[in-house]
Parts: structure tokens; sequence; C-alpha cells
């Protein structure tokens, strides 16, 4: 299972990494972050999901001709890691969009830099 | 088999979830079922410690799937000790949260029950978990409890939790990240199973980029400097139990977490000869112990001095674990423990201030002492402790991280240890001066007293405890953290 070699998935995988920290980092506008977030943790989910494959295999549902020979279906495991990790990233999205809607309703601005502007003078 | 690992997180999940539903019926009821779960946890955690002292280590699991295939929780020395400080700091944070929030939030009073209680089992499943995924599960709903709890106090409070839950994301995606190229590399999520097939990939690309991912994530939410940006603005705004709560657990937990990994997954001397990771995490730990303390000298608002103190005690911890010799880690260990009790102390006579005065710029606390005196009694045995003087539990910590220090034959360390504490007196001396001996204005305190006994006896248990502690220091250290820290001796392969 030895491989960090640069393939087609891990180059998809990098690139949304970068994308999306950079989202996260580099846009000004809060909800944009949110959708940096989101594409930061889809390229870890196909990171993962990617890392069951086999070539050759296919789903892992009992089938009589592969029989229990397990080179002939796919890795299962990192896939239902992924189902957790989605789920985790549904809260924290719903989460964050309850914080946006807050911070909205007080600042009326979702632009890091006006919101910062009209805390300082309502201070 | 024995049931208790899992019955200490799974009775505050089962409370988080029938709050709300009592909280139709009744609101304080919300508060009784808190009480009673996270008392019970407590109970599960001290018997769990009292039978890894005397019997051993603690193996269920789940579902009753032996590992490598079920998650496995485990209670060693290190967890059982983790999770007795969690639950006892939490049962007396609880006791005193009711009055705070009533005050405070008192439209929010059930869902932050729910809330705090999900944020204690996170804390808890974290801690007794031996898989490295779902460490990964408890550590989201810890986060998440978190970010909610956050938001709810001051207006700035939303602002600041969406920052904290950026960077808090990013730091889970990363230590999830690190847990997938583990797997890919092992074929293993199971701590001690990943543990014995390691060493045959140690020299990987893949193991590599998995030890600097899971460590900066972890170190994100520990606080280290230089990722500690999130912190300051978040112990200022969130409510004052939740600060409490927040404050001497959570960073600590997540610096559990790295003990946990360095000890039980990696093997110490790949994480300081082969890949030099410790001695980052030593060197971060001195940075974050001056900076902090030098940052705090510039606050004038109460709780943010005690936030930016918190990230030179991250420091003191890291520095601890940094060093990776037996002396060293025991130091962190105790100080996990002390700051647990002394920020907690420190956090909650804040909050007690706010609920008599309403105000926490220092400036402003001059003749507190007299109108305050036994919540000022806490502060000071707390902030002596802060400072490094014996007979409190903080000299003993730091007496350990220096010979640890000496040990390593790094002086720098020794000197900044020694150097903080002179920082760490001058901010705190500040403090008492304007509490003690303050010009106060008689007609501002007119009906300030002590709180209500439900808010002070939670304070004055925990500044007692950090002198029981203090005290009883060499036990814990024999019992307890010399038996953690055994594989440390073992000579290096």
């Amino acid at each position: 299972m030895m491989r960090f070699a640069m393939n087609y998935y891990d180059l998809m995988t990098a690139a949304l990494l970068v994308i999306g920290l950079y989202g996260m980092v580099g846009k000004r506008n809060l909800l944009k972050k949110v959708i940096g977030m989101n594409i930061f943790q889809t390229a870890i989910f196909l990171f993962f999901i990617q890392g069951g494959t086999k070539p050759g295999a296919t789903v892992p549902v009992w089938d009589p001709r592969i029989a229990s020979e397990a080179a002939g279906y796919i890795n299962p495991l990192p896939h239902v890691l992924i189902l957790t990790a989605i789920v985790v990233s549904v809260a924290t999205t719903g989460v964050a969009l309850a914080l946006l809607i807050t911070i909205y309703r007080r600042y009326g601005s979702l632009e890091e830099a006006t919101i910062l502007e009209r805390m300082r003078k309502s201070s | 088999m024995n049931h208790l690992p899992v019955l200490i997180p799974i009775t505050l999940l089962f409370s988080a979830f029938f709050i709300p539903l009592a909280g139709f019926v009744k609101r304080e009821l919300a508060f009784v079922i808190a009480l009673a779960g996270v008392f019970l946890s407590l109970l599960f955690s001290a018997a769990g410690l009292f039978t890894v002292i005397t019997a051993g280590e603690i193996r269920y699991h789940l579902g009753g799937w032996p590992p490598p295939v079920g998650i496995e929780y485990a209670l060693d020395g290190l967890s059982a000790f983790m999770a007795t400080v969690v639950t006892s700091v939490g049962t007396l944070v609880l006791v005193y949260s009711r009055r705070s929030i009533l005050r405070e939030v008192p439209e929010r009073f059930v869902p932050m029950y729910a809330l705090l209680m999900l944020l204690l089992a996170g804390l808890c499943g974290i801690i007794v978990t031996a898989d490295l995924f779902n460490l990964f599960v408890f550590l989201e709903i810890a986060s998440l409890s978190a970010y909610a709890l956050m938001a709810v106090g001051d207006e700035r409070g939303s602002l600041a939790s969406f920052r904290y839950l950026m960077l808090g994301s990013i730091a889970g995606s990363f230590y999830v990240l690190g847990v997938g190229f583990l797997y890919f590399s092992t074929g293993s999520l199971n701590m001690a199973d990943v543990a014995q097939l390691l060493p045959a990939v140690h020299h990987s690309r893949a193991v590599v980029a998995a030890v600097i991912l899971i460590f900066t994530g972890l170190g994100l939410k520990m606080a280290l400097f230089p990722l500690h940006l999130w912190l300051p603005d978040v112990y200022t705004y969130a409510p004052s139990a939740v600060s409490g709560l927040i404050a001497p657990l959570m960073t600590k937990v997540a610096a559990y977490a790295i003990v946990r990994i360095s000890l039980t997954v990696f093997q110490p001397h790949y994480l300081h000869d082969v890949l030099p990771v410790t001695p980052v995490i030593a060197w971060l730990g001195a940075a974050g112990i001056l900076y902090g303390s030098i940052m705090a000298i510039a606050q004038s608002d109460f709780r943010r001095m005690l936030a930016y103190s918190s990230v030179s005690q991250i420091g003191y911890i890291g520095l601890g674990i940094g060093l990776a010799n037996p002396l060293g880690l025991i130091g962190a260990l105790l100080h996990i423990l002390n700051h647990a009790f002394m920020k907690a102390c420190l956090f909650l006579v804040a909050g007690s201030i706010r609920f008599r005065t309403g105000r926490w710029e220092v400036s402003s606390f001059a003749g507190l002492g007299r109108k305050m005196p036994w919540t000022m009694a806490a502060f000071t045995v707390s902030a002596l402790s802060m400072v490094g003087i014996p007979p409190a539990a903080g000299f003993f910590s730091k007496w350990y991280l220096l010979l640890g220090g000496i040990d390593r034959g790094n002086w720098f360390f020794v000197v900044t240890i020694l150097l903080s504490s002179l920082l760490t007196a001058v901010y705190f001396f500040r403090v008492l001066e304007q509490v003690y001996a303050g010009r106060s204005e008689e007609s501002a305190f007119k009906n300030v007293s002590d709180p209500p006994a439900s808010m002070l006896f939670p304070t004055i248990i925990l500044g007692a405890g950090v002198l029981v502690l203090g005290l009883l220091n060499s036990i814990i250290v024999s019992r307890v953290l010399e038996l953690v820290v055994a594989p440390l001796n073992e000579p290096r392969g």
C-alpha cells in the first residue's frame, strides 16, 4: 500500500487543497471563506475515497464469482470513514453559516473590513 | 470485561441528549441532569484511575469487536489521569455556571447545558479512545460545541468564534489527512497496532507527511505559539462559565493528544532523532512562554491578560513535551493538571468580578480585596501558583521542567523558565496591587460582596486545590506519572 507517487488523483487532491486554503485565508468575504473550507474538506474526501480503489476490483458487495478473494473488492473502510467526515463537514458548515447569520444581523455585512470598522465604531 | 472506559464519555453524551427533553418539562432540570452526568463521569474516572493504579490498564472493545477491526477504548495511567482532571474541573465549573449563565444569557439556559455536556463528552472521548479516527470524531464534537458556546456571549463573540471555526476546521482537516496517510501506509487505525506496523515504513515520505500534518493540526488545537492567534479573542468574548471550562480544559486535551500520539503511536526516539519534531515543539514552547508573558503584561483587560497568560502556560506544556525526557514530560503532565486548576480558578474569579461589578479592566479593580475577600484570596493563591511560589502547585511543575531542561543540557530553556516566572510575577502583582493596595472609590463598590455560595464554593475549592495539589505532588508523580513516562526510559534503539 506504499503509494505517494504523483498520479492524477493526488494532483487533483493537492490542487483542491491549495484552492480551498487560499479561499479560507486569502478571501476577505466571510461567505467565501466558508466556500473555501468546503473545497478544502472535499479534497480530503477525494483523497480517502481514491485510496480505497484497486485496479480491476469491484464494489464491496458479495459476488459469488469473486467469493472471499479480498483483492477482488475495493477497500470499503475509507469510504465509511469519509461518510463520518462528511457528517462532520456538514455540521461545521451549518455552524459556520449560523454564525454568519448572527454576524450579518449585527453588522449588516459579510465583508471582514466593513465588520471590523463597524465594530470599532460601536465600541 | 470492565466497562469503565466507555462509561466516562457515554454518561456525558446521554445527559447531553436528555437535557433538551428535560428542558421542555422544566428549565431547572437541565442543570440537575448536567451536574448529575458530569459527577457520575467523575466517579467513573476516579474508579478508573484507582483500578489502573492497583490492577493495570483497562482495554475495552466497542461492540465486542477486537482491534484492529473494532474501535478500542483504553484507560491507562495517562488517560485515567487526564479523565479525572477533566471531569473534576468540569464538575466544579458546572456548579459555578448556573448563576453565571442565568445572569449573562438566561434565554439560552437549556441549550447551553446541552452544549457544555457535548463539549465535555468530546474531551473525555479524545482521552479514552485508542483509535486514531475516533479521536478525530471526538475532536470535532468538542470543537463544534465550543464554536457554538463561544458565540453566545459578547457582541464580538460571533466573529471571534467564526475565526476560530476557520482555523479549527483547518486543524481538524490536517489531522484527518495525516491519519489518512498513516492508514494508507500501515492499513490500520488502532494506535497500538499502527505503532507495531510503523517501524517497517518509518522512512517513507507518506509517514513524514503524516507526522507533519498530525502535529500541525493538534498544535493548532493546542494553541501552541505561533498557532495561538485564535485564542485571545475567543477567551475574552465567551460567557464567563464557558471560558471557565474551555480555558483550562480544551487546549490541555489537545496537548494530551500530542503526548498520546508521540508516546503510543510514534516511538519517542523516532520523533526526536529521525524526524526532529519534539525539538521543534520545545523551541516553539519556549518562544510561546516569552511571547505570552510579554503580551499579558501589555493587556488592560483582565480576561485578555489571562488569555495571553494561557498562551504562555501552554508554552510550558509544549516545552515539557518537546524535551522528551522523563523529567520534562512529568513536568508537562503535572503542569496540565496544575494549570487546569489554576486557570479554572482565575477565570471563575474573573466571572465573579463581572457578576458583581460588570467590570474587567484591571485598573478598575481598586479596593476589591476588601469587598470580595474570599474570591480575592482564591485569586491570590492561584496567582502565586502561576508565578511559581512553593507550596503552591505551579512551583512543582516548573521545578520538574527545570530539571528536564538541565537534564537535556539546554541552558536556554532553563533561563526561559526562570525569566518567565519573573514576567508572570509582573502581570499578576500588578493586579494584586490594584486589588489590595489600590485607592478605592467607595461609591463604586457600595453593594459589592463575594458572589453567591454556588459560585464562591467552586472558586474556593479550586484555590484550595492548587495548594493541596502542591502538597500532594510527590504522590501524584510517584503513583501515576512515573508509570506514564516509563517508555521514555528505555534505551534508544
